[in-house]
């Protein structure tokens, strides 16, 4: 039994609550500071439950948080940098490499804004296989967060409830692109390679499985008196502050803003399936987790439409400037193999322009921005990292809390490190 | 939608259905105050930079080419067909926009541009979009560019000693020096 959402914004908190005048470092009120019995905890960046390598200098009085920054940069490997030195084509493989939970998502906003750049039709298969695997990445990620975050919290149970899902999941994508993660399988112009015979079927019956195993975990969790108290009503974040401090995604949408790209800006095809934005309008932890449960029922809705939906045909563009030839042909034809020799040697050039893309990944807005001087090789990649932005609202979340209930709020902001720093 | 009223806009460009307005440095705080309270422009998606060093000079000089330009014989490094335009500063700072309203069903975007040369300050628009903190850090830290009026502009995601600015066209890729902690 579900708990009604409410349907009203409600008030929060009054007025903002965003730090001043650092808005990602709260600090200690000077007349606090004068009394000496501050003490300074030092909390990473080797934490099991900071999701990697995050740090926070936090400054306690008693149990109250009143002093808290975020330090990050510990995971930062130049994958913009790295990128810029290789063809358009060899970069294609760094980008899903920085989220290493929504590894194809990432793959998907480098690959789209390549797209953009060149103005290159993609298939509609290809479309909407590329829409049916995200959404599969999106349950992946969620289950992830889902399994950790209420491992932080001391329930252990959901962790192996959620990796056995994850684990289906992963072995789809196997299937399909053979590896479990970063699976390259998106080329610009379409797909790596056709869809293997069978894997609809076993998308099939993952898609009928999966509601039963999310109402599974809302069992587990939903009404544990435990994890209410642990949720409700902690790292609270206005709608307001949410939108000033640049948040996307599930953080956004708990906090009561009714924003998700794939309906705002539809991509894609999801202009084309049906499936509901769910909004909770608390502001907290628990919001948050509501938000990623029905995301989850979501994400099997436009999949198993996509299962659906999907048309035949081309599963890659037929431009021969930028995609690879059919094999067979470079026996038979000289253009084939020439084009093929420069494409493998030299990569395509992409013509002069920049382009900013963003698409709704599980984290929130991943933007992708590229920047090209009509060579084989990009001139600036950037991306809008969700995590980064999510994690500089700490100090917005954890004003006027307590100290047990930080590893709620930083979990329930759902980052990943290797995507923040890049 | 119209930019008509926007203050200290030099150029309006629209390339690939997107809208970019180049604003002059100086009067930057002016010209996105009202992008934010007029036309609603309430979220700052990403600041980011661009070094164009090079970028149209006779010879092209790509950072992976010599000093006499690009390396045309180096597999993957071919010339350019046809030279980029070029570019009135070296440095380009990037603000994307977007209108966020709850429930809407249109996501406008628009990228406000900004050039400057090595040294020169941009103003930072943290009182603008509290987000923009550690955003501008990250863009001071990578490509060298200074923020004036940012609270806290220091390094973010390379060490606090960090020498120079990795994302710069001539900082070379490979070749850091090893660092050991109990150096002198």
């Amino acid at each position: 039994m579900a708990v009604a959402p409410e349907k009203r914004p409600a008030r929060i908190y009054e007025g903002s609550r965003i730090p001043q005048p650092t808005p990602s470092v709260l600090q200690v009120p000077e007349e606090l500071r004068r009394t000496d019995d501050i003490l300074e905890v030092n909390f990473g960046p080797n934490h099991p439950s900071t999701h990697g390598v995050l740090r926070l200098i936090v400054e306690l009085d008693g149990e109250r948080v009143v002093g808290l920054r975020a330090v990050v940069g510990y995971l930062h490997t130049g994958f913009e940098k790295s990128m810029e030195s290789k063809t358009w084509w060899k970069a294609i493989p760094y980008a899903p490499r920085m989220d290493y939970l929504a590894f194809q998502a990432n793959e998907l906003a480098f690959v789209m804004a390549v797209e953009k750049l060149l103005g290159i039709e993609v298939p509609p298969k290809a479309t909407w296989m590329r829409m049916l695997l995200v959404e599969l990445n999106r349950i992946h990620s969620h289950l992830v967060w889902l399994g950790t975050s209420a491992l932080e919290l001391g329930a252990i149970s959901p962790f192996w409830y959620t990796f056995r899902e994850r684990d289906r999941v992963l072995d789809l994508f196997e299937m399909v692109t053979g590896v479990r993660m970063h699976t390259r399988y998106f080329q610009v112009g379409g797909l790596a390679e056709d869809i293997p015979r069978g894997f609809f079927d076993e998308c099939r019956k993952f898609v009928d499985w999966m509601p039963k195993a999310v109402d599974q975990y809302e069992q587990l969790l939903t009404q544990n008196e435990i994890w209410l108290q642990r949720t409700k009503g902690v790292g609270l974040l206005s709608a307001e502050d949410a939108i000033a401090m640049g948040q996307s995604g599930p953080v956004l949408r708990g906090s009561g803003v009714d924003w998700d790209l794939r309906k705002t800006a539809p991509y894609l095809a999801y202009d084309q399936v049906e499936f509901d934005v769910p909004v909770y309008y608390n502001g907290d932890v628990w919001d948050r987790y509501k938000v990623h449960m029905d995301e989850m029922r979501e994400s099997t809705r436009i999949a198993a439409q996509a299962l659906e939906g999907m048309p035949g045909g081309a599963w890659i563009a037929d431009d021969r400037k930028v995609v690879l030839p059919p094999r067979e042909e470079l026996h038979t034809s000289m253009e084939t193999l020439i084009h093929h020799f420069k494409l493998v040697t030299e990569g395509f050039r992409v013509p002069e322009g920049e382009v900013y893309l963003a698409i709704e990944s599980p984290r929130g807005e991943f933007g992708c921005y590229l920047c090209s001087d009509g060579g084989p090789k990009p001139w600036r990649v950037r991306f809008r990292a969700p995590s980064f932005i999510a994690l500089q609202a700490t100090a917005t979340l954890m004003t006027d809390a307590l100290v047990a209930d930080m590893i709620a709020a930083v979990g329930s902001l759902d980052t990943v490190m290797g995507e923040c720093d890049r | 939608m119209s930019f008509a009223g926007v203050p200290g806009v030099v150029e309006q460009k629209v390339d690939r259905g997107e809208t970019t307005l180049v604003v002059d440095p100086a009067r930057l705080p002016e010209a996105c105050l009202h992008l934010r309270d007029e036309l609603g422009f309430n979220f700052l998606s990403d600041v980011s930079s661009v070094d164009y060093l090079g970028w149209s000079d006779e010879p092209v000089a790509g950072y992976w080419g010599g000093p006499a330009g690009r390396d045309h014989n180096r597999p993957g490094t071919a010339g350019l067909g046809k030279r980029p335009a070029p570019k009135p500063k070296r440095f380009a700072v990037n603000y994307h926009l977007l209108k966020v309203r709850s429930g809407a069903r249109q996501a406008p975007r628009v990228r406000v541009q900004v050039w400057v040369d090595d040294g020169e300050h941009v103003p930072s628009v943290v009182q603008i979009w509290p987000t923009a903190d550690w955003q501008e850090r990250e863009v001071w830290d990578m490509m060298g560019i200074r923020f004036a009026g940012h609270p806290d502009l220091s390094r973010i995601l390379m060490d606090d000693d960090w020498e120079g600015h990795p994302l710069r066209k001539d900082y070379p890729i490979g070749g850091e020096p090893v660092r050991f902690s109990g150096e002198e």
